[in-house]
């Protein structure tokens, strides 16, 4: 075996021993206590329909507290059309 | 079957089939706020809508009743719209997409943020309706097919 492929061997092991190392310590899948839903998550639940009185609470989130994000989605969205639009279609001099 | 291809079944079907579901896609943006769905969903489904309708009775159809240039409008009116609402909080001493502060005569600012979701998740459904039919546009014209009808 040539040395660098025994050396990406190595490496993959190595890392894939870290990563199944790693998975011990995270929270089971839906935990009410991961850090995840300790942070802000209660506080959308219990308080997003009188904040902006919209009955879903993932809409608020999405279009309200976190508008910024969705709007630089909507941005990369269109991005893409343009792009799309540049490479495929013929240029008419 | 993107030139128009005679089929009494498909296009019979597609003609009942359309106006639900662009009424599925309209409300789908609408009740973003109340129930699943949203901007993105509604959209894709208007713009699945009317790529159905393409592929049934042939691309000149519907770029007679929707234009290559209403297209792109609407892809870029609906950023417009919802850079222009959080943009429009600003002038109402609020921050940007604060939708609380807009000036509209309801009792509680509450309901003007619901009004300001709304109005963001129509720019949304618009602009992903409009980049769905633009790309699936591109493709067919890469692919050959000439459209009789051009964009201007």
């Amino acid at each position: 075996m040539k040395p660098l492929k025994l050396f990406a061997l190595i490496t993959v092991l190595v890392t894939g021993f870290l990563l199944m190392y790693g998975v011990n310590d995270m929270p089971n899948l839906g935990s009410n206590l991961s850090p995840a839903s300790m942070h802000v998550s209660p506080y959308y639940i219990q308080h997003s329909e009188e904040d902006t009185n919209a009955p879903n609470f993932v809409s608020a989130v999405l279009a309200d507290y976190r508008g910024f994000d969705t709007l630089f989605e909507t941005t990369v969205i269109f991005c893409a059309g343009m792009v799309c639009m540049m490479l495929l279609r013929e240029n008419k001099q | 079957m993107i030139k128009r291809y005679d089929n009494l079944i498909i296009e019979f079907f597609c003609r009942i089939i359309a106006a639900p579901v662009f009424l599925f896609g309209v409300y789908i943006i609408f009740h973003g706020e109340a129930s699943p769905g949203g901007g993105f969903q509604g959209g894709v489904i208007l713009g699945a809508g009317y790529i159905m309708l393409a592929i049934a009775y042939g691309i000149d159809f519907t770029l007679k009743r929707l234009r290559e240039k209403v297209i792109l409008f609407l892809s870029c009116f609906g950023v417009f719209i919802y850079g222009g609402i959080g943009a429009a909080c600003i002038l109402w001493q609020g921050n940007f997409l604060d939708y609380g502060k807009l000036p509209l005569p309801l009792t509680h600012a509450n309901a003007i943020r619901g009004i300001g979701i709304m109005g963001v998740e129509i720019g949304v459904g618009l602009t992903v309706m409009g980049v769905m039919v633009s790309i699936y546009y591109d493709l067919i014209v890469a692919g050959g097919v000439q459209p009789e009808i051009k964009g201007e």
